[in-house]
């Protein structure tokens, strides 16, 4: 697909660590479209967390090394453009939503400080300038657009303050700070219970939807690829196995690995695997 | 509010450690062996003199009712007298206190003023040649004793190179007397004078040096390992795949969390270092407190070695309240849990 926001065309990425050379991943290729809902599923060790750091560029190097293969950004190549152009795309037209709500705050400065830095540092990368009381109310907006009830008092609140609800919607928030097109969301709310997390995914969906952003939901849980994607990619030891519309996936799995895959999830109700032997 | 009530809490817990403190010494002190008006009246004294010391220092007395005594002078900021010197055991602290005090100060500052960066230097350049370097330097930082570092810092510094002094806390031509708070350091900046003030950085310069070597390679050492346990926290990582720039993200979001464990470590040191500096001070004739216990301690001489450990378990209490403070104000997780 020429046109979509985001193309990963033949990515291999390997790791050496003590001499030991592993090919994590072989030939990885995924289209994000614009205004696109994808999901990325996998079990742990597939590939897909390397995938989602190499499109961010987070991959340390050393160890990790990339062999092969082009991640394009509207049409522009991230590998092969310069750190700096790169940076300037990071957290700003592309940015992450992180999975763990508890780690993933640092525990010592305010929700403000925190949100106030990376939105100082992004209109940097822009160009744009902002005093620090239009930052604030910036960091307010967005707070309040994650449905924060009382955005000036989360803002003034150590992440130790909040619930991890709460905290994941500030994760949310921050990726949102600089009017993302694209929005990679590492397994969001995985560290929450059920109800909360099911909250967080319908929100991120809204958000998505309302503002016409691309999304890369990163999962290893079918019920999230369900809920918040119209095309999934199915990744299992560093290559994509499968690729197709959500729907027909769940309907026809053509994979074996992706049978195994939805066959694996357990179900409260009716018709389930061990039925025979009950 | 909640401040206040921590801080009260805090109090009232020293006050009962220095209570068991008095105890735990006043007993030792009584069970060793040695007899302290033998000792002072030295071997040509008679039997009646020794009996007649013994009364005036009441130490025929009961055990509790001596303690109660000493109680009662304590209460009363007296601590009686020094058989060593024959003075005042307050005058003696009063005026030693103050130089050993000015001494690990500056013995602490430069521990952490050199630890600190160095131990960010090589977790940034973890496993690179800054970070082998720090890590050999803090070895051997922290195995030299303290001894062994001031004399060579003495040979090389002062018989050698002749740049500073080796002795004392001010040359003798200098006429000064330090009478506010008794750190010539402040005294003469109070009293505008500046060649003493630099005269006392001088002197202090290599005592303090010799004596901050251990203390700064613990500090490097945990500051480097806090530091490389943070960098890999998620919110690091986070900060990055926001585009938050290096520096902001090393001497901001790493190093403020880093900062608990070596201010730990820098307060342990600070209130050891009043009791330990004792072998700097001898090697630099440092008139300093730990020097004064030893001698005291050596001779018997109750009253000055209660006066000592007192004082230098007051100044260990206070030491560990204000880092206790600083650590809550660092980390305000500390701070709200410990409100609740």
């Amino acid at each position: 697909m020429a046109d979509a926001l985001l193309s990963v065309r033949n990515l291999s990425v390997q790791f050496t660590t003590y001499g030991q050379t592993n090919q994590v991943l072989h030939g990885v290729s995924l289209d994000v479209p614009a205004r696109s809902q994808i999901a990325l599923v996998g079990e742990s060790g597939s590939g897909k967390t390397v995938t989602m750091r190499s499109i961010m560029g987070l991959l340390r190097t050393p160890p990790a090394k990339v062999t092969g293969g082009e991640i394009l950004y509207d049409g522009r190549d991230l590998l092969t453009m310069p750190d700096r152009e790169r940076l300037k795309l990071r957290g700003t037209a592309m940015s992450m939503v992180f999975q763990d709500p508890m780690s993933s705050l640092n525990p010592v400065f305010t929700i403000a400080d925190q949100m106030g830095t990376i939105l100082k540092y992004a209109d940097r990368r822009l160009g744009r300038s902002r005093n620090g009381k239009e930052r604030m109310a910036r960091v307010y907006e967005v707070l309040g657009q994650v449905r924060m009830r009382d955005p000036e008092r989360v803002a003034r609140s150590y992440p130790i303050m909040l619930s991890g609800g709460m905290r994941q919607r500030v994760l949310i928030a921050m990726a949102l700070l600089s009017e993302p097109k694209l929005l990679i969301a590492d397994e969001p709310g995985t560290a929450l219970d059920v109800t909360t997390q099911a909250q967080i995914l319908k929100l991120l969906k809204d958000l998505v939807e309302e503002r016409g952003l691309a999304l890369l939901m990163i999962t290893h849980n079918l019920g999230v690829v369900r809920e918040t994607s119209n095309y999934v990619y199915v990744m299992n030891k560093g290559v994509v196995v499968e690729h197709r519309p959500t729907a027909e996936l769940f309907e026809a799995p053509r994979d074996d690995y992706t049978k195994a895959l939805i066959a694996a999830v357990p179900r409260l109700t009716g018709g389930t695997r061990f039925g025979a032997a009950a | 509010m909640e401040f206040l009530l921590f801080l009260l809490r805090r109090i009232l817990w020293s006050i009962l450690v220095l209570v068991g403190l008095s105890i735990v010494i006043f007993a030792i002190a009584r069970v060793v062996p040695g007899d302290p008006a033998r000792m002072a009246l030295g071997p040509t004294a008679t039997a009646e003199q020794v009996a007649d010391l013994q009364e005036k220092l009441g130490l025929n007395k009961p055990i509790v009712e001596q303690y109660g005594l000493f109680i009662a002078g304590l209460s009363r900021g007296d601590l009686g007298r020094s058989l060593l010197t024959e003075r005042p055991v307050n005058d003696d602290i009063r005026e030693t206190f103050a130089a050993t005090f000015e001494l690990v100060l500056m013995t602490i500052t430069i521990a952490f003023v050199l630890g600190v960066p160095l131990g960010v230097a090589a977790a940034r350049w973890k496993d690179r040649w800054p970070d082998t370097l720090v890590r050999i330097l803090a070895i051997f930082a922290a195995v030299t004793p303290s001894f062994f570092a001031a004399l060579l810092l003495q040979i090389l510094a002062g018989y050698v190179l002749h740049i500073l002094p080796t002795t004392g806390r001010l040359p003798h031509n200098l006429d000064f007397v330090a009478q506010v708070t008794g750190l010539l350091t402040v005294d003469s900046l109070l009293a505008g004078r500046l060649d003493v003030f630099g005269e006392a950085l001088r002197h202090l310069l290599l005592p303090a040096t010799a004596l901050a070597l251990a203390t700064m390679g613990q500090i490097a050492r945990i500051t480097r390992s806090s530091m490389i346990d943070v960098a890999s926290q998620d919110y690091i990582e986070a900060s990055r795949a926001f585009g938050v720039p290096e520096p902001i993200r090393v001497f901001k979001y790493m190093l403020r969390p880093s900062f608990v464990p070596p201010l730990t470590i820098l307060g342990l040191e600070f209130a050891s270092l009043i009791g330990n500096a004792f072998v700097v001070e001898l090697v630099f004739a440092w008139p300093g407190m730990a020097a004064y216990g030893i001698r005291t301690i050596l001779q018997k001489d109750l009253n000055a070695v209660m006066g000592v450990v007192m004082v230098s378990g007051v100044f260990f209490v206070i030491v560990n309240l204000v880092i206790d403070v600083l650590v809550g104000f660092v980390d305000p997780r500390v701070r709200i849990r410990g409100s609740r």
